[in-house]
Protein backbone atom coordinates (compact mmCIF):
# COMPACT_ATOMS: atom_id res chain seq x y z
CA UNK A 1 0.00 0.00 0.00
CA UNK A 2 1.26 3.32 -0.36
CA UNK A 3 1.58 5.50 2.32
CA UNK A 4 -0.55 8.78 2.22
CA UNK A 5 2.69 12.02 2.36
CA UNK A 6 0.58 13.30 5.74
CA UNK A 7 -2.42 14.08 7.07
CA UNK A 8 -4.25 16.50 4.57
CA UNK A 9 -4.06 20.04 5.40
CA UNK A 10 -7.40 21.17 7.26
CA UNK A 11 -8.82 24.17 5.33
CA UNK A 12 -8.64 27.82 7.34
CA UNK A 13 -11.30 29.35 5.18
CA UNK A 14 -14.45 28.93 7.40
CA UNK A 15 -11.94 30.54 10.15
CA UNK A 16 -13.20 34.15 9.39
CA UNK A 17 -16.92 32.79 9.68
CA UNK A 18 -16.66 31.39 12.89
CA UNK A 19 -14.65 34.33 14.13
CA UNK A 20 -17.26 36.94 12.83
CA UNK A 21 -20.05 34.56 14.39
CA UNK A 22 -18.67 35.00 17.58
CA UNK A 23 -17.68 39.14 17.14
CA UNK A 24 -21.54 39.34 16.17
CA UNK A 25 -22.73 37.64 19.53
CA UNK A 26 -20.46 39.85 21.77
CA UNK A 27 -21.09 42.95 19.88
CA UNK A 28 -24.88 42.39 20.59
CA UNK A 29 -24.06 41.45 24.30
CA UNK A 30 -21.58 44.01 25.04
CA UNK A 31 -22.62 47.42 27.33
CA UNK A 32 -19.83 49.22 27.97
CA UNK A 33 -21.48 52.28 29.75
CA UNK A 34 -21.17 53.33 33.13
CA UNK A 35 -23.53 54.26 35.72
CA UNK A 36 -23.74 57.72 36.92
CA UNK A 37 -25.37 59.55 39.68
CA UNK A 38 -25.60 61.39 42.77
CA UNK A 39 -23.95 60.19 45.71
CA UNK A 40 -25.11 60.53 48.86
CA UNK A 41 -24.16 59.63 52.44
CA UNK A 42 -27.48 58.61 54.80
CA UNK A 43 -27.32 59.51 58.32
CA UNK A 44 -26.44 57.02 60.74
CA UNK A 45 -29.20 55.47 62.25
CA UNK A 46 -27.73 55.81 66.15
CA UNK A 47 -28.36 59.23 67.33
CA UNK A 48 -25.69 61.20 68.84
CA UNK A 49 -25.63 61.37 72.63
CA UNK A 50 -25.35 64.31 73.14
CA UNK A 51 -28.07 67.03 71.50
CA UNK A 52 -26.37 69.68 69.96
CA UNK A 53 -28.35 73.16 69.70
CA UNK A 54 -28.44 74.62 66.50
CA UNK A 55 -29.22 78.26 65.86
CA UNK A 56 -32.32 78.44 63.74
CA UNK A 57 -30.63 81.02 61.63
CA UNK A 58 -28.03 78.39 60.35
CA UNK A 59 -30.83 75.93 59.11
CA UNK A 60 -32.31 76.34 55.75
CA UNK A 61 -35.07 74.30 55.76
CA UNK A 62 -36.46 72.99 52.50
CA UNK A 63 -39.73 70.99 52.23
CA UNK A 64 -41.31 69.14 49.10
CA UNK A 65 -45.10 68.36 49.59
CA UNK A 66 -47.02 65.50 47.99
CA UNK A 67 -47.62 68.15 44.83
CA UNK A 68 -44.35 68.75 44.07
CA UNK A 69 -44.55 72.47 45.32
CA UNK A 70 -41.49 73.74 47.04
CA UNK A 71 -41.05 75.95 50.73
CA UNK A 72 -37.98 77.20 51.24
CA UNK A 73 -37.65 79.28 54.79
CA UNK A 74 -41.40 79.38 55.03
CA UNK A 75 -41.40 80.62 51.75
CA UNK A 76 -43.19 79.30 48.45
CA UNK A 77 -40.82 79.44 46.03
CA UNK A 78 -40.32 78.22 42.60
CA UNK A 79 -37.53 75.20 41.95
CA UNK A 80 -35.57 77.51 39.69
CA UNK A 81 -35.12 79.99 42.35
CA UNK A 82 -33.61 76.93 44.84
CA UNK A 83 -30.34 76.74 43.50
CA UNK A 84 -29.71 80.71 44.18
CA UNK A 85 -31.46 80.59 47.23
CA UNK A 86 -29.20 77.66 48.81
CA UNK A 87 -26.00 79.57 47.63
CA UNK A 88 -27.16 82.73 49.19
CA UNK A 89 -27.81 81.48 52.43
CA UNK A 90 -24.56 79.54 52.28
CA UNK A 91 -22.43 81.92 51.25
CA UNK A 92 -24.25 84.96 53.64
CA UNK A 93 -21.20 84.77 56.36
CA UNK A 94 -23.18 86.42 59.39
CA UNK A 95 -20.56 86.55 62.12
CA UNK A 96 -18.09 87.78 59.77
CA UNK A 97 -15.93 85.13 60.48
CA UNK A 98 -15.49 84.00 56.60
CA UNK A 99 -13.14 85.84 55.05
CA UNK A 100 -14.11 84.07 51.56
CA UNK A 101 -17.54 84.73 52.10
CA UNK A 102 -19.38 86.73 49.05
CA UNK A 103 -22.95 87.04 50.63
CA UNK A 104 -24.94 89.84 51.95
CA UNK A 105 -23.68 89.17 55.94
CA UNK A 106 -27.48 88.94 56.57
CA UNK A 107 -27.72 88.95 60.34
CA UNK A 108 -31.04 87.09 60.23
CA UNK A 109 -29.21 84.24 57.63
CA UNK A 110 -26.70 81.61 58.32
CA UNK A 111 -23.17 82.58 60.42
CA UNK A 112 -20.35 79.93 58.74
CA UNK A 113 -20.53 77.74 55.65
CA UNK A 114 -19.34 75.59 58.46
CA UNK A 115 -22.31 76.20 60.30
CA UNK A 116 -25.02 76.11 57.69
CA UNK A 117 -27.00 73.13 57.60
CA UNK A 118 -29.45 72.72 54.84
CA UNK A 119 -32.37 70.27 56.03
CA UNK A 120 -34.64 68.67 53.32
CA UNK A 121 -37.77 67.33 53.90
CA UNK A 122 -40.53 65.31 51.70
CA UNK A 123 -43.99 63.40 51.61
CA UNK A 124 -44.30 59.86 51.15
CA UNK A 125 -46.66 61.10 47.99
CA UNK A 126 -43.79 63.26 46.25
CA UNK A 127 -42.83 61.80 43.07
CA UNK A 128 -39.17 60.49 43.19
CA UNK A 129 -38.27 62.88 39.73
CA UNK A 130 -39.44 66.27 41.97
CA UNK A 131 -37.28 64.55 44.58
CA UNK A 132 -34.09 64.39 42.60
CA UNK A 133 -34.72 67.49 40.61
CA UNK A 134 -34.41 69.07 44.36
CA UNK A 135 -31.55 67.27 45.33
CA UNK A 136 -29.60 68.57 42.27
CA UNK A 137 -30.01 71.65 42.62
CA UNK A 138 -29.01 71.46 46.43
CA UNK A 139 -25.70 69.44 44.96
CA UNK A 140 -25.41 71.96 42.55
CA UNK A 141 -25.19 74.79 45.20
CA UNK A 142 -22.43 73.62 47.11
CA UNK A 143 -20.62 72.96 43.63
CA UNK A 144 -21.14 76.07 42.33
CA UNK A 145 -19.34 77.65 45.44
CA UNK A 146 -16.63 75.08 45.19
CA UNK A 147 -16.09 75.97 41.98
CA UNK A 148 -15.74 79.51 42.64
CA UNK A 149 -13.33 79.10 45.65
CA UNK A 150 -11.34 76.50 43.42
CA UNK A 151 -11.17 78.97 40.64
CA UNK A 152 -10.09 81.41 42.97
CA UNK A 153 -7.45 79.43 45.01
CA UNK A 154 -6.18 76.82 42.09
CA UNK A 155 -7.73 78.21 38.71
CA UNK A 156 -9.40 75.59 38.02
CA UNK A 157 -13.12 74.17 38.60
CA UNK A 158 -13.39 72.01 41.65
CA UNK A 159 -15.78 69.58 39.82
CA UNK A 160 -13.05 68.90 37.50
CA UNK A 161 -10.69 68.38 40.14
CA UNK A 162 -12.88 65.85 41.84
CA UNK A 163 -13.39 64.33 38.83
CA UNK A 164 -9.86 63.20 38.21
CA UNK A 165 -8.73 62.95 41.69
CA UNK A 166 -11.63 59.91 41.59
CA UNK A 167 -10.81 58.54 38.19
CA UNK A 168 -8.66 55.71 38.35
CA UNK A 169 -6.69 55.89 35.51
CA UNK A 170 -5.03 58.99 37.13
CA UNK A 171 -1.11 58.62 37.87
CA UNK A 172 -0.86 58.45 41.76
CA UNK A 173 1.80 61.17 41.87
CA UNK A 174 -1.28 63.56 40.52
CA UNK A 175 -3.81 62.53 43.32
CA UNK A 176 -1.56 63.00 46.02
CA UNK A 177 -1.56 66.35 45.14
CA UNK A 178 -5.31 66.60 44.40
CA UNK A 179 -6.52 65.48 47.29
CA UNK A 180 -4.95 68.13 49.65
CA UNK A 181 -6.58 71.02 47.32
CA UNK A 182 -9.81 68.58 47.14
CA UNK A 183 -10.04 68.38 50.51
CA UNK A 184 -9.23 72.07 51.31
CA UNK A 185 -12.16 73.24 49.05
CA UNK A 186 -14.49 70.74 50.75
CA UNK A 187 -13.85 72.14 53.88
CA UNK A 188 -14.23 75.99 52.92
CA UNK A 189 -18.14 74.42 51.91
CA UNK A 190 -18.37 71.44 53.95
CA UNK A 191 -21.51 69.82 52.67
CA UNK A 192 -24.58 69.56 55.55
CA UNK A 193 -27.49 67.95 54.12
CA UNK A 194 -29.48 66.68 56.58
CA UNK A 195 -32.40 64.34 55.69
CA UNK A 196 -35.35 64.15 58.10
CA UNK A 197 -37.66 61.66 58.26
CA UNK A 198 -40.42 61.48 55.38
CA UNK A 199 -44.01 63.20 56.98
CA UNK A 200 -46.96 61.29 56.05
CA UNK A 201 -49.42 63.51 56.63
CA UNK B 1 8.22 49.55 -23.76
CA UNK B 2 7.41 45.95 -23.50
CA UNK B 3 8.09 46.99 -19.99
CA UNK B 4 4.35 48.82 -19.50
CA UNK B 5 3.26 46.06 -22.01
CA UNK B 6 3.23 42.77 -19.96
CA UNK B 7 -0.10 43.24 -18.34
CA UNK B 8 -2.18 42.10 -21.02
CA UNK B 9 -5.25 40.13 -19.14
CA UNK B 10 -5.65 43.45 -17.59
CA UNK B 11 -6.88 42.11 -14.69
CA UNK B 12 -6.81 43.57 -10.71
CA UNK B 13 -4.75 40.75 -8.37
CA UNK B 14 -7.46 39.82 -6.08
CA UNK B 15 -7.02 41.24 -2.50
CA UNK B 16 -5.14 38.35 0.34
CA UNK B 17 -8.31 37.61 2.95
CA UNK B 18 -5.80 35.29 4.63
CA UNK B 19 -5.29 38.22 7.58
CA UNK B 20 -8.97 38.74 7.54
CA UNK B 21 -9.50 36.18 10.93
CA UNK B 22 -6.96 37.45 12.64
CA UNK B 23 -8.16 41.33 12.15
CA UNK B 24 -11.69 39.61 13.59
CA UNK B 25 -9.58 37.66 15.95
CA UNK B 26 -8.60 40.83 17.24
CA UNK B 27 -12.14 42.44 17.19
CA UNK B 28 -13.51 39.61 18.95
CA UNK B 29 -10.59 39.63 21.85
CA UNK B 30 -11.25 43.30 22.49
CA UNK B 31 -15.17 42.64 22.96
CA UNK B 32 -14.70 39.77 24.90
CA UNK B 33 -12.54 41.44 27.10
CA UNK B 34 -14.82 44.63 27.78
CA UNK B 35 -18.09 42.59 27.66
CA UNK B 36 -20.19 42.62 30.91
CA UNK B 37 -23.08 40.02 31.34
CA UNK B 38 -25.84 41.56 32.71
CA UNK B 39 -26.39 39.42 35.59
CA UNK B 40 -30.52 40.36 36.14
CA UNK B 41 -32.82 41.23 33.65
CA UNK B 42 -35.35 43.61 34.48
CA UNK B 43 -38.57 43.22 35.99
CA UNK B 44 -39.30 46.71 36.67
CA UNK B 45 -39.55 49.37 34.20
CA UNK B 46 -36.98 51.83 34.87
CA UNK B 47 -36.62 55.30 33.09
CA UNK B 48 -34.03 57.18 34.83
CA UNK B 49 -34.61 60.65 36.01
CA UNK B 50 -31.87 63.25 35.14
CA UNK B 51 -29.56 65.22 36.81
CA UNK B 52 -25.99 67.35 35.71
CA UNK B 53 -24.43 67.49 39.28
CA UNK B 54 -23.43 63.77 38.55
CA UNK B 55 -20.58 61.31 39.55
CA UNK B 56 -19.74 58.41 37.58
CA UNK B 57 -19.76 55.19 39.51
CA UNK B 58 -16.41 53.73 38.93
CA UNK B 59 -15.56 49.79 39.78
CA UNK B 60 -18.30 47.86 39.56
CA UNK B 61 -17.55 45.18 41.80
CA UNK B 62 -18.36 47.72 44.49
CA UNK B 63 -21.46 48.50 43.63
CA UNK B 64 -24.95 46.53 45.05
CA UNK B 65 -28.33 47.36 42.78
CA UNK B 66 -31.54 48.32 43.95
CA UNK B 67 -34.74 48.51 41.25
CA UNK B 68 -37.21 50.10 42.13
CA UNK B 69 -40.04 50.43 39.48
CA UNK B 70 -43.91 49.88 38.08
CA UNK B 71 -43.82 45.87 36.96
CA UNK B 72 -43.64 45.72 33.30
CA UNK B 73 -46.89 44.37 31.05
CA UNK B 74 -46.24 40.80 31.89
CA UNK B 75 -46.17 40.82 35.44
CA UNK B 76 -48.83 43.46 35.77
CA UNK B 77 -51.56 40.67 36.48
CA UNK B 78 -49.70 39.39 39.70
CA UNK B 79 -47.73 42.11 40.95
CA UNK B 80 -50.21 44.84 40.26
CA UNK B 81 -49.61 48.10 38.57
CA UNK B 82 -48.09 49.77 41.78
CA UNK B 83 -44.16 50.39 42.00
CA UNK B 84 -42.01 47.49 43.52
CA UNK B 85 -38.39 46.89 44.46
CA UNK B 86 -36.67 44.31 42.26
CA UNK B 87 -33.59 42.43 44.02
CA UNK B 88 -31.87 40.51 41.93
CA UNK B 89 -34.06 38.28 39.89
CA UNK B 90 -37.48 39.01 41.92
CA UNK B 91 -39.60 41.03 43.18
CA UNK B 92 -39.27 42.23 47.33
CA UNK B 93 -40.66 44.02 49.95
CA UNK B 94 -38.54 46.80 51.51
CA UNK B 95 -38.61 44.94 54.86
CA UNK B 96 -36.16 42.54 52.28
CA UNK B 97 -33.58 45.21 51.53
CA UNK B 98 -31.34 44.48 54.72
CA UNK B 99 -31.40 41.19 54.55
CA UNK B 100 -30.00 41.69 50.60
CA UNK B 101 -27.53 43.77 51.72
CA UNK B 102 -25.94 41.51 54.18
CA UNK B 103 -26.05 38.74 51.66
CA UNK B 104 -24.46 40.84 49.12
CA UNK B 105 -21.85 42.00 51.04
CA UNK B 106 -20.90 38.57 52.72
CA UNK B 107 -20.69 37.93 49.05
CA UNK B 108 -17.50 40.55 48.07
CA UNK B 109 -14.01 40.31 49.08
CA UNK B 110 -13.47 41.20 52.86
CA UNK B 111 -11.42 44.41 52.00
CA UNK B 112 -14.28 45.49 49.66
CA UNK B 113 -16.64 45.02 52.63
CA UNK B 114 -16.63 48.61 53.98
CA UNK B 115 -16.33 50.75 50.85
CA UNK B 116 -19.52 49.29 49.10
CA UNK B 117 -22.01 51.52 47.52
CA UNK B 118 -25.49 51.14 47.04
CA UNK B 119 -26.92 51.89 43.42
CA UNK B 120 -30.79 52.63 43.45
CA UNK B 121 -31.90 52.66 39.89
CA UNK B 122 -35.09 54.41 40.73
CA UNK B 123 -38.06 55.13 38.02
CA UNK B 124 -38.65 58.24 38.33
CA UNK B 125 -42.61 58.09 38.59
CA UNK B 126 -41.79 55.88 41.78
CA UNK B 127 -43.15 57.68 45.20
CA UNK B 128 -40.88 58.58 47.94
CA UNK B 129 -42.67 56.79 50.51
CA UNK B 130 -41.42 53.65 48.99
CA UNK B 131 -37.86 55.20 48.69
CA UNK B 132 -38.06 56.25 52.30
CA UNK B 133 -38.49 52.86 53.48
CA UNK B 134 -35.65 51.74 51.66
CA UNK B 135 -33.22 54.51 52.88
CA UNK B 136 -34.46 53.31 56.28
CA UNK B 137 -33.55 49.92 55.91
CA UNK B 138 -30.61 50.75 54.41
CA UNK B 139 -29.91 52.88 57.49
CA UNK B 140 -30.71 49.52 59.78
CA UNK B 141 -27.87 47.51 57.83
CA UNK B 142 -25.22 49.79 57.77
CA UNK B 143 -25.19 50.88 54.40
CA UNK B 144 -24.64 54.63 54.31
CA UNK B 145 -23.40 55.06 51.07
CA UNK B 146 -25.49 55.77 48.53
CA UNK B 147 -25.87 56.61 44.94
CA UNK B 148 -29.16 57.82 43.02
CA UNK B 149 -28.07 56.55 39.57
CA UNK B 150 -29.82 59.18 37.16
CA UNK B 151 -28.99 59.92 33.41
CA UNK B 152 -27.02 62.96 32.29
CA UNK B 153 -29.42 66.03 31.37
CA UNK B 154 -31.08 68.99 32.40
CA UNK B 155 -33.05 68.52 36.01
CA UNK B 156 -35.41 70.19 35.09
CA UNK B 157 -36.12 67.89 32.29
CA UNK B 158 -37.98 65.78 35.07
CA UNK B 159 -40.50 67.78 36.03
CA UNK B 160 -42.53 67.52 32.77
Amino acid sequence: MARRAGAPEVSAGSMADIAFLLLIFFLVTTTIETDAGLDRMLPPIEPPDTDVVIKQKNIFQVNINKNGQLLADEELIDLKDLRSKAMAFLDNGGDGTCSYCQGTKNPESSDNPSKAIISLKNDRETKYSTYITVQNELVGAYNDLRNREAQRLYGRKFVDMEAEYLNPETPDDVKEELKEKVKKIQELFPQKLSEAETSSN
Amino acid sequence: MSKFAKKKDGEVPAVSTASLPDIVFMLLFFFMTVTVMKDSSLKVENILPNASEIKKLEKKDRVIYIYVGTPTKEYQKVFGTEPKIQLNDKFASPSEVGDYILMERAKKPQELQNVLTTALKVDKNAKMGLISDIKEELRKVNALKVNYTTYEGDAFRNLQ
